[in-house]
């Protein structure tokens, strides 16, 4: 055991066990609260592995973004400040699939792998991986702007109200004749 | 470095992630447990980085990165879906979404349909 095991192993277990309160907490912005905790050792685990940039990506994107976007997703449903009890659906059949899945899987990799050990790699620094996106991945990379274009361009019809939507949706009122063929192009989108 | 240790908390984190999006009835939970699914497959992709000798140097990191940025684009649309359900039917419990056609036409649509009817009779 190297002091890159023993970091591994630490970092595992934080992130397993704040995997675990996010999955069976009763507090929802406390389930937001503990992914924070979950992805942060995952990123600890990136950068003991040598994986610099994804390890900054991960707190930029995960840390940053993403579980702000959920907390404001859970005040905007008017979560429940505290416990809440009707959060779980009655499930030995999900403990079963993912305990299934989990465990599973972990037998699959420790037998693939047992105790062996490898040397780690250079380190994968945003100078290597820029060279690695912009030469052999660059078309993958352009798709993948495309896709968040227009995923950003899906968020933003999907949250408009009067967007892709018959008329009478602005405000309740039926629609007047003047109205009507707006409306029904609308209804056709 | 053993990488049996990134692997198996990987493989925990997938099962804790299915566990939470079939357990929980709350849809910003299901999104939360999606999030957990998807970060143990990065964890398999960068730990995969160190054992496997790929013909192309970092390419598990660079298959991290491009799943972190599907990730963001998930995220923005499940929210904005979420946050329709909410507006639309104010709950954001996952069983309580009807799968079939509702028998009524959701009121959002009658007007329209309506004044499609009078415009078809004139």
């Amino acid at each position: 055991m190297t002091g890159a095991d023993l970091l591994l192993l630490a970092l595992g277990a934080v992130a397993v066990g704040s995997g675990v309160l996010v999955v069976t907490t009763k507090h929802l912005v406390r389930a937001g609260l503990y992914l924070v905790i979950c992805l942060g050792a995952l990123a600890g685990d990136y950068l003991v592995l040598s994986a610099e940039l994804v390890a900054w990506v991960q707190v930029l994107i995960y840390v940053g973004a993403v579980v702000v976007l959920l907390l404001f997703a859970v005040m905007l449903t008017r979560a429940p400040i505290g416990a809440s009890d009707d959060l779980d659906r009655p499930g030995w059949p999900a403990a079963l699939i993912g305990g299934g899945a989990g465990l599973g899987l972990s037998v699959l990799l420790v037998d693939a792998y047992r105790w062996g050990s490898v040397a780690l790699p250079d380190a994968g620094s945003a100078e290597r991986l820029g060279e690695q996106i912009f030469q052999s991945w660059v078309l993958p990379f352009e798709v993948l702007s495309v896709l968040l274009l227009s995923a950003l361009v899906g968020a933003v019809v999907l949250s408009r109200p009067d967007i892709g939507r018959p008329g009478p949706a602005r405000d309740g009122r039926p629609a007047p004749a003047e109205d009507l063929a707006d409306a029904d192009s609308g209804g056709r989108r | 470095m053993r990488p049996v240790i990134p692997y198996v908390t990987a493989a925990l984190l997938f099962g804790l992630g299915v566990y939470g999006v079939l357990r929980r009835r709350n849809a910003v939970l299901v999104l939360m447990a999606v999030e957990l699914m998807l970060n143990a497959v990065n964890l398999i992709l960068v730990t995969a980085d160190t054992t496997a000798r790929a013909v192309l140097p970092h390419s598990g990191q660079v298959f991290a990165l491009f799943v972190i940025v599907l990730a963001a684009a998930e995220i923005g649309v499940g929210l904005a879906i979420v946050l329709q359900l909410y507006r639309l039917r104010a709950t954001v419990a996952v069983d309580d979404v009807p799968l079939t056609e509702p028998a009524r036409p959701a009121d959002a649509r009658e007007p329209a349909a309506a004044g499609r009817d009078r415009e078809a009779g004139r």
